[in-house]
Formats: structure tokens, C-alpha cells, sequence
């Protein structure tokens, strides 16, 4: 059990992520119903005001506080108590954070920010919005910086060795998301918020954009890789294994700092003022994540099969049935790394170059993101989620939680299907993401859109109203666990926290070695931007005004 | 550094594929012209429709084989008056726009454009069914983003 001042730290983030869950699904299923005509909002509430917000709840204040909640747990688990400094700044930055979410929000729900998520210029949201976001992104930066100062204190008093697996790559994770947010940082600071309360009159879009994707794409990266770390440490201690190689989990690490920040033009390239040198360049630095992401797939499937045959399973696939289905915080991670193999397929044509244009900005693409985030990530979360908040409650979980977190993944499993499957099929034929209800006035192309059985607008409906139910379930759990559930007295009532032992014995020290791997990845970020990025600059056109078009 | 045997061919096996996908896709993108759409040309987004060739949008024929089709989009809407083109013609589209980011999309073919004030977007593409295509906006560009739509007639 960590200690009751670290555990605080971790249950204020918890509680705004699930804060975040609650209002961001209400606003999904508000979209699925109104995307089919079966909903009219009223006057002062508009669809793209609820998109801005089920964007930006979801996947960035869900995300980033159940992240920071899940690093301090296992920092203060794997590499000891917090010291008071460290303490003070993981405060800070929670304070911080958290004052730039609510500026947000305001400002989204006060309908002078109905930008989306990605507030791409010359849409111009109110000056505050920028601030609110700015704000975020430095609370992010201090509860990091108080993560690594806990980290290099470590490593001071243990000269000379590798950190343990979780300091690691919690470390890898901090290092790539503060890389990556300088682009983000450097728009907003010195584009948006100038030009938002009128100090300059126009804006640079398409550098605006491109600054922009340099920071979206490693974001995908940044909630992924959280969710790595329950399947590389937290899947083999259920599993009743050791982390499968100690050195392979790290190598796979620095490889995603590397491949996935010099890659963000792969979001951009049915769009003009970048040549396609530059972006096919991107396109290959794209896909070297395959490597990685192949080493994973490999370790899991070696966990479940040494696990399987450690258990007396025999042939070739007898492992599988000795997987410990029963146990809640297996089977919902299990059902996450499934989902991740179409969502990763699906990954694959989007960055594909020329294939890019049949799916881009089509419902193909929020049905790969829900396969993507809105499951592999969000479900591992749940996994953790179930076992987390007792853990740092001293609550039990009890057998009719567990029952009812079965439930829940199961839910969320069948909505997602039938919502993300539509949202593929519907995309494929050309039906546009991020609209209200369109009919175009029932152009026949339009209304073909929604013949089939799959496509109509019965089935995403259906699945968006299961999902949601889901959500609720999962909201119960939450606060069940948080607030309500038995304290835990008898030792066994004790929830654990299931980290796998790794052996580092054989491990190289270059791996830990950061000074190569920031470097490399500098490297590669000014090789794939500094020339076109440099264009945009020196051959812009004269800039735009802002427009509220909303 | 210790590598399974299984890992090794897992590994190898991967890169290889990746490395002939790569090559099928670039060969593909550069030596028979299949890239996306794009363009390195700008403007002045407020002098739009005083430049050519946005002062005069709509369909014009370059060569025997070729027209160009010059589009203004706007919120909400394409300035573009009555879009006819041939099947079977190496049709040019160029778009621009006087506003926020928007996207010239038709349905059911591979024309999929974002169209950015301040640049001049460009597609080359052919049709080869007569009919009337939907064009539609799948970049959000405000309240109107879903009622922006319009049509090209192939004949
Ligand atoms: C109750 C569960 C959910 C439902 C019913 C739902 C539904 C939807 C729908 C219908 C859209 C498309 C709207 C459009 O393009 O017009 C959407 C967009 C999106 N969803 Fe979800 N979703 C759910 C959960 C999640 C989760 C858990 C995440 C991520 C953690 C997520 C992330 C997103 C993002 C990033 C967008 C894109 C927003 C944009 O285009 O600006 N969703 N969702
Ligand atoms: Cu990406
Ligand atoms: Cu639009």
C-alpha cells in the first residue's frame, strides 16, 4: 500500500477523469440521436458545441487525468513515497491542469468556443478558450516535472542501475508527451492567443495546423502507451507470469519517442502547402511503428501461452482456454488488445498515402478512433479503473462489482461493435464525419448511404444507447469504489496493485541511456519538419482574419 | 540483447512486408502520378475573387483532353455556377477559400479535398460514369458545415 498523501494525489485525478467520462458520453449519445434526426436540440444548444465537448472531454481530460492518476499510484508503488517537493508540484500541477479544463469548458458550453478539439484557425474561438488549453498543457508539465525529479532522486541513490520497468516507462511516456507538446505550445502561445485577443490582425493557417499535427498525432501515442504499460506489467502479473523480457519492453519504448512524433503530415496529406516529398517522407516514418507495435503483439501472445502451458494447457492452442477469464481486470484488458488489432489494420489504410483520401474525414474515421481509444485505451482504463480506485480507497471490490464490471465490458463490447462497425461501413460509402443531421436534401447518394442493415440509423443509434448505458454502469463502479463500497479490514479483503516482476539482469544500459534517444528523436523531427515547416514560413501567403462561423 | 528465436522471424518477417509495402505504395504515388491532392500555389485569402483564376470559377477546357473547374468555396456554400464536365476527360479541380478551412468531397469518387484559405488546392481526376455526383463539405467549418453541399453533372 503506497502512502495515504500519494494515494490522494492519484484519487483527485481519478475523480476529475470520471467527471470528464460522465459529461463526455452524455454527449455522445446525444450525437448518435441527433445525427439521426431523432433529437432537436434547443435553440441554445447547438451539435457542434456537444462535439466540441465529447472531444475534448474524452479524449483529452479523460485521458490525461486517468494517466496521471495511474503514474503516480505506480511511481510511488515501484520507486518509493513521494518526497514534499515532489508532492508539491503533482499538487500544482493538478491545480493547474485542472483550472485550464474548467476555462475550457466555460467556454465551450458557453458556446464561444464550438471549435472541436482540434480548434483548427481561422475558426476563432474566445481568447480564454486558448488560455484554458495553454493552461492545460503546463499543469501537464508540472505534475510531469514533479514525476521526473521523483525519478532522478531514484536514480542518484542508485547509481549505476536501471530503474525498475514502470519508472521507465512512465519516464519514456513524460519524455515523449513533453516533446510533443511543443508544437501545440508554440501555436497556441504564439499564433492563437495573440491573434484571439487582437494583438495581430491574421494567422499563418496552414503552419497552424501543421504545429498542430506535430502535437496530435505522438497525443495518440501518449494515451496508448499508458495503456502498453498495463499490458506489458500489469497483463503477466493475472497471468501469474514475469514480464516476458525486460530489455524488449524498453527497446519497444524508445522506439514509439522516436517513430511517433516526426509523423503528424499523415493528417494532412490530402491538404495543400505541403509538397508529397514531404509528406510520403512522413508516410514511411509512420510506419516504423509497426516495429514496436509488432514486438508487443509478440510479448502479449508469449505471456498468454507461458501462462497457458505453466498451467498445464497443451497443442497449440490450449493455452487459451487457461487464460483467467474469470478475473474481471484480465478479461477487460484482454478485450481491449483485441479490439486494437482491427483498430491498428484500420490505422494502417488511413496512413497509406493515396488511400488516405477515400477514408479522410469520412465516419470511417471516428470508427477507427473507437476502436482505437475509444476501446483498446478507454477499456484498458476501465480494466486498471476496476482495481485502482479500491486500491487506493482501502475499499473491497466485491463480487457483485465484479459481476457488474462484467457487465459493463460486455456492454461497452457490443455497443462499440455495432456503433464503430456502422460508423466503418457508412464512412467507406462516403457519409462525412463531424455533422449534424444531413440529409442534402435527400440527394439519392445521401440516402443510400443509410439503406443497409448495418448502416442504418438504427444501428448506430442502438449501439450509441448501449454504450452509454455502459458508461453508467462503469460510473456506479466508480463511485461505489470511491465512496460507498465495504473498507477493506481482513488483509485478503486487500485490493492488490498486480505489477509483474521483470528481470533486468541481461538488460543493456544503453536503453536507459536518455541523452540517445532525445537525441535521435530531435534528429528525426528536424530531418522530417525544418525544410517544409521553414516554407510555410518563408513563402506564407498573407494571413486570415479570425471567423466565427457559428 | 536476447531475441527469441520466434521473435526473430516474427521481426524480420514483419519488416520485410513492410518494406515491399512501402515501395508498392511510393512507386505507385510517384511514377504513375497516384498522390493525393495538394498543391503548393497561394493567394490572398481576402482578394479571392479579384485573382485569377477564382475572379471567374466554374468549368473551362484547357486542351481537347483536359478542362479545369475553379471552385470558391465559402461558409456555406461553393461558388462554382453550373458544374457539367465529359466522363473520360482529365478533369482539373482547383479550390480555394475566402473563409475557415472547408473540404471539396465528392461522393463516390477519389476527389477529396481540404480546401485552406491562403492556398490553392489541386486534383487531377477522371470520371468514368455519367451522372450527378453530390458534392459535399467533410471539413467542420461552423453551424452550416452539414447543409454545405452541392453537384457536378457528368455527361
Ligand atoms: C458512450 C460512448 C460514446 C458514444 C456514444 C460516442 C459517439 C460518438 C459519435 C457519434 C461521434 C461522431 C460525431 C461526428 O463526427 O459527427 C464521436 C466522435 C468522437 N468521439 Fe466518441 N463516443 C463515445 C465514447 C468515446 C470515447 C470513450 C472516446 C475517447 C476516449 C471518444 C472519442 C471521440 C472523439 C475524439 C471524437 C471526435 C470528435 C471530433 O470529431 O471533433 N468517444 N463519438
Ligand atoms: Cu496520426
Ligand atoms: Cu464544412
Amino acid at each position: 500500500m503506497i502512502a495515504v498523501k500519494d494515494r490522494k494525489i492519484a484519487l483527485a485525478n481519478i475523480g476529475v477523469a470520471y467527471a470528464a467520462f460522465l459529461i463526455g458520453t452524455l454527449a455522445g449519445l446525444l450525437q448518435v440521436f441527433i445525427r439521426n434526426d431523432a433529437l432537436q436540440l434547443p435553440a441554445w444548444l447547438d451539435y457542434y458545441q456537444i462535439l466540441t465537448a465529447h472531444g475534448v472531454l474524452l479524449a483529452l481530460i479523460f485521458t490525461t487525468f486517468f494517466i496521471f492518476a495511474f503514474f503516480t499510484t505506480g511511481m510511488s508503488k515501484s520507486i518509493g513515497t513521494f518526497g514534499p517537493k515532489v508532492r508539491l508540484y503533482s499538487w500544482v500541477g493538478f491545480w493547474v491542469t485542472l483550472f485550464g479544463t474548467v476555462m475550457a469548458t466555460v467556454m465551450i458550453v458557453s458556446g464561444k468556443a464550438s471549435v472541436l478539439y482540434t480548434f483548427y484557425a481561422p475558426l476563432k474561438a474566445s481568447g480564454w478558450f486558448y488560455v484554458g488549453l495553454a493552461l492545460f498543457i503546463i499543469g501537464t508539465w508540472i505534475s510531469s516535472f514533479a514525476l521526473i525529479g521523483h525519478y532522478m532522486a531514484w536514480r542518484r541513490k542508485n547509481k549505476g542501475h536501471l530503474s525498475p520497468l514502470f519508472a521507465f516507462m512512465t519516464i519514456t511516456t513524460i519524455v515523449m508527451w513533453l516533446i510533443a507538446c511543443l508544437g501545440v505550445v508554440a501555436t497556441v502561445l504564439f499564433q492563437y492567443i495573440p491573434w484571439a485577443f487582437g494583438w495581430t490582425d491574421t494567422i499563418n493557417v496552414e503552419l497552424s495546423r501543421s504545429l498542430f499535427w506535430y502535437f496530435g498525432h505522438p497525443l495518440v501515442y501518449f494515451w496508448l502507451l499508458p495503456a502498453y504499460m498495463a499490458w506489458y506489467l500489469i497483463v503477466p502479473k493475472l497471468l501469474g507470469v514475469k514480464v516476458f523480457s525486460d530489455s524488449l519492453a524498453r527497446l519497444s519504448f524508445v522506439l514509439f519517442i522516436l517513430f511517433s512524433i516526426p509523423v503528424g503530415f499523415h493528417h494532412q496529406l490530402t491538404e495543400p502547402g505541403i509538397s508529397n516529398f514531404w509528406k510520403f517522407l512522413q508516410v514511411v516514418l509512420t510506419f516504423m511503428v509497426i516495429v514496436p507495435s509488432l514486438m508487443t503483439a509478440f510479448t502479449m501472445f508469449a505471456n498468454f501461452e507461458i501462462s497457458g502451458r505453466k498451467k498445464g494447457a497443451v497443442g497449440l492452442f490450449g493455452w487459451f482456454r487457461m487464460l483467467p477469464w474469470k478475473d474481471v481486470r484480465f478479461t477487460s484488458i484482454f478485450i481491449a488488445m483485441a479490439f486494437f488489432i482491427p483498430g491498428g489494420a484500420g490505422g494502417i489504410i488511413n496512413a497509406s498515402f493515396q488511400l488516405n483520401e477515400v477514408v479522410h474525414n469520412t465516419l470511417w474515421i471516428v470508427g477507427h478512433f473507437h476502436i482505437t481509444v475509444g476501446t483498446p485505451v478507454a477499456m484498458t482504463f476501465m480494466g486498471l479503473t476496476f482495481w485502482l480506485i479500491p486500491y487506493l480507497t482501502g475499499r473491497q471490490f466485491t463480487k457483485s462489482m465484479q459481476r457488474l464490471g462484467f457487465v459493463q465490458i460486455i456492454t461497452w463490447t457490443i455497443g462499440m461493435l455495432l456503433m464503430s462497425t456502422s460508423q466503418h461501413i457508412l464512412g467507406l460509402l462516403g457519409a462525412p464525419r463531424r455533422t449534424a443531421y444531413a440529409g442534402y436534401n435527400n440527394h439519392p447518394s445521401a440516402l443510400e448511404w443509410f439503406d443497409g442493415i448495418l448502416t442504418s440509423h438504427v444501428t448506430m443509434a442502438v449501439g450509441g444507447s448501449i454504450l452509454f448505458l455502459s458508461a453508467m454502469i462503469l460510473m456506479y463502479i466508480v463511485i461505489m469504489t470511491m465512496f460507498l463500497s465495504p473498507k477493506a479490514e481482513r488483509p485478503e479483503d486487500f485490493v492488490e496493485f498486480p505489477l509483474a516482476e521483470s528481470d533486468k539482469e541481461h538488460t543493456p544500459k544503453f536503453l536507459e541511456n536518455w541523452a540517445i534517444w532525445v537525441g535521435i528523436a530531435f534528429a528525426l523531427i528536424f530531418i522530417a519538419y525544418a525544410i517544409p515547416i521553414g516554407d510555410m514560413i518563408q513563402n506564407a501567403p498573407p494571413g486570415s482574419k479570425g471567423f466565427i462561423t457559428w | 540483447m536476447h531475441l527469441h528465436k520466434y521473435e526473430k522471424i516474427w521481426l524480420v518477417f514483419g519488416i520485410a512486408s513492410l518494406i515491399v509495402f512501402l515501395s508498392v505504395v511510393g512507386v505507385s504515388a510517384f511514377s504513375h502520378d497516384h498522390t493525393p491532392s495538394g498543391g503548393m500555389d497561394t493567394i490572398d485569402p481576402e482578394k479571392v475573387n479579384e485573382t485569377a483564376p477564382f475572379d471567374n470559377p466554374g468549368v473551362s477546357q484547357l486542351d481537347d483532353d483536359t478542362y479545369q473547374v475553379t471552385i470558391v468555396a465559402m461558409a456555406f456554400g461553393y461558388n462554382a455556377p453550373e458544374m457539367k464536365v465529359p466522363a473520360g476527360k482529365e478533369i482539373i479541380f482547383k479550390v480555394t477559400s475566402t473563409d475557415v478551412v472547408h473540404s471539396f468531397t465528392i461522393d463516390n469518387t477519389k476527389v477529396n479535398m481540404m480546401v485552406v484559405p491562403g492556398q490553392i488546392t489541386t486534383k487531377s481526376y477522371t470520371f468514368e460514369k455519367p451522372g450527378k455526383y453530390l458534392i459535399l463539405c467533410n471539413e467542420y467549418c461552423g453551424t452550416g458545415h452539414h447543409m454545405m453541399s452541392s453537384e457536378i453533372e457528368v455527361y
